[in-house]
């Protein structure tokens, strides 16, 4: 990665008192990097004031891609490029193209889903994952502070204000 | 989060609701009076109509069974085309609407047996509907003793009789057991009655004893209520996966005695479910519209339009299942049924449109999630839906009854209306005689918090 960073990081310990802290640190003026938790907590996205995924937009644009070409193809190899009786059927004749016209488009929107998802998420193979706190995958919720972000706040402050807001400890974490 | 207080509330059947569906009504008697004069006065023009591909349906017809060109000769006493046009609509309206009804129960049902808790706010619209149940079972008996020689092609009993190879069908001989047993072949469907009158007892009962716990519960509270109710629900799950199937058998496929499919009791179901589910829906936002059912959010309503938009994938499913098997094996006996109804006016175009309005619209509009949030768009693709099985049903039920003297118009649409006001009348009167959802219902907690 790019230059050092320096994070403030807070634990919490139940995900009632997590909501309200993001909500409470937010409207203190302090930007959030990122929050990880165990397991889903309702309503966090919310909370933390996420915009909607366009990820359906990417499943929809795949799954039209996904019809577009099963179409193409089977209409072009079998009614053009090696056209064959099947049945007694027209050459191009649709009904029985719909089957696999359905699986591909099923086919390309999974996997164009996932692929724009990991995409997104930065999740590339071999990439490993930035930890602020390792029980974070056991039974505490993590909130990390980019202090490049926060520059008008002093890292003090940042601290204060996330103790302030529920945490149970809080730590400075720095990447190279 | 604390628990929420919650006080009954009562639907009020208003004189203007009241007035708008007598007006319905008027108009639906008004069309059907234009539509029967009209319907006599121009037979003649009708049957010029699609005449071509009549005659090759004729063909393919006679070419299969031999029996077939002598039933012309057989026919002693040929009901008028109007009167015909006029039973068939009636049957098809009736079927179409025994769905509806039941589809009710089978919701309420589906919702203890998978102890669904989103739906406690929203179970008393699917639970009023069946109130059809018992006019339906009488509707559908006594249409059936009045148009079943004209509808259905198998009750004519110079069929059975092998003295008379002129008339004699084999292939519907062969299905008589079916129909009349134990009695004989060609005398009262015995079999074929008592499996209707056992279906809709067996419906009601259900139905009787599932209201019966859900207004104990309102009264006594507790969970036992709930507890019975799963277990009935259960139990009307098994006997309407076969009542369902062999009722679509008898009141709708029977008719076209000589073609079969398995996907048909599905087809029927599916067809039915997500008519039924639109209705719930459109009730819903009408009721929410009216200010009430404050305790129903879009949360609730993007179930409901989640469940529109996968049974009319799932409708499609069906469909296309039945379709493309008989497309594909070219077997003369069943490509019949498509062929018919898709190169005769008027069916050819109900037949696409079918699949625009039941699948490709609902497909399309419903897909994205403030779609099936928002009233406004529910209140757009319900109707469709609505409208779009109607169609299926006529194409289900007609063109087996009329062939080429099909039609499509003021008849059919006035009959249309005269059921939808009158099932309209019945489900909004019985709601109003009970609380709007159950206030002490086990989980009506759990859908004041539902959030998805």
């Amino acid at each position: 990665m790019d230059a050092d960073k320096h994070f403030v990081v807070g634990i919490y310990d139940d995900e009632d008192v997590l909501l309200d802290a993001i909500r409470k640190v937010r409207s203190s003026g302090v930007k959030i990097q990122e929050v990880y938790s165990p397991f889903p907590v309702h309503g966090i996205d919310e909370a933390l004031g996420y915009k909607r995924t366009r990820l359906p937009i990417a499943a929809f644009l795949f799954g039209m891609t996904g019809t577009i070409l099963a179409l193409v193809m089977q209409i072009w190899m079998l009614g053009y490029d090696w056209p064959m009786i099947i049945g007694g059927k027209n050459f191009a004749s649709l009904p029985p193209f719909i089957p696999v016209t359905f699986e591909l488009t099923v086919l390309l929107s999974a996997l164009g889903m996932v692929g724009t998802f990991m995409i997104v998420s930065d999740m590339k193979p071999y990439k490993w994952p930035r930890q602020f706190d390792i029980r974070s995958t056991d039974d505490k919720h993590v909130m990390a502070v980019d202090l490049a972000v926060n520059a008008s706040k002093s890292k003090d402050e940042v601290k204060r204000i996330l103790k302030e807001s529920g945490a149970s400890e809080v730590n400075e974490k720095s990447f190279e | 989060m604390g628990h929420t207080i919650i006080t009954e509330e009562r639907y009020t059947f208003q004189p203007g609701a009241k007035k708008q569906l007598l007006i319905v009504m008027a108009a639906g008697v008004l069309l059907l009076v234009i539509g029967l004069w009209a319907a006599m006065s121009g037979g003649h023009d009708e049957q010029h109509n699609g005449g071509h591909s009549a005659v090759q349906t004729d063909q393919l017809v006679a070419s299969l069974t031999p029996e077939a060109s002598g039933e012309g000769h057989a026919e002693h006493h040929e009901t008028a085309p109007w009167l015909k046009r006029l039973y068939t609509s009636l049957w098809m309206n009736n079927v179409y609407f025994v769905g509806l009804g039941i589809i009710g129960l089978f919701f309420v049902c589906i919702q203890y047996a998978a102890q669904a808790g989103w739906s406690a706010g929203v179970k008393r619209i699917p639970l009023a509907m069946g109130h059809w149940l018992p006019i339906a079972g009488v509707l559908t008996l006594v249409l059936w003793f009045a148009t079943h020689h004209d509808i259905f092609h198998w009750t004519h009993s110079y069929l059975y009789d092998e003295a008379n190879p002129a008339t004699f069908d084999e292939i519907i001989a062969g299905k008589a057991p079916y129909f009349f047993w134990p009695g004989e072949a060609g005398g009262l469907p015995v079999f074929f009655l008592a499996r209707m009158v056992i279906f809709f007892g067996m419906w009601y009962w259900f139905f009787i004893m599932i209201k019966k716990n859900m207004m104990a519960e309102d009264i006594n509270g507790g969970t036992t209520y709930w507890t019975k109710n799963r277990s009935i629900s259960a139990w009307f799950l098994v006997f309407f996966a076969v009542s369902s199937s062999v009722a679509a058998w008898d009141w709708v496929m029977s008719i076209d005695t000589h073609w079969f499919s398995t996907m048909f009791g599905w087809y029927v179901f599916a067809s039915w479910w997500v008519t039924g589910l639109a209705l719930i829906t459109l009730i819903v936002v009408y009721l929410k519209e009216a200010g009430y059912l404050k305790i129903v959010n879009a949360n609730h309503l993007h179930d409901l339009g989640k469940f529109i938009f996968a049974f009319s994938v799932f409708w499609t499913y069906i469909w296309f299942g039945q379709f493309l098997l008989i497309y594909y094996a070219h077997i003369p006996e069943e490509t019949v049924y498509f062929i018919e109804r898709m190169t005769t006016s008027p069916y050819s175009w109900i037949f696409f449109a079918n699949l625009i309005l039941n699948f490709l619209l609902p497909f399309l509009l419903l897909m994205t999630r403030d779609a099936k949030r928002h009233m406004s768009m529910l209140k757009v693709v319900a109707p469709i839906v609505i409208v779009g099985h109607w169609f299926d049903f006529y194409n289900m039920v007609t063109p087996g009854v009329m062939k080429e003297q099909g039609g499509l118009g003021l008849l059919e649409i006035g009959l249309a209306l005269i059921f939808l006001a009158a099932f309209l009348w019945i489900t909004l009167s019985s709601l109003s005689k009970m609380p709007l959802f159950g206030k002490n219902h086990p989980m009506l907690e759990e859908s004041l918090h539902h959030h998805i």
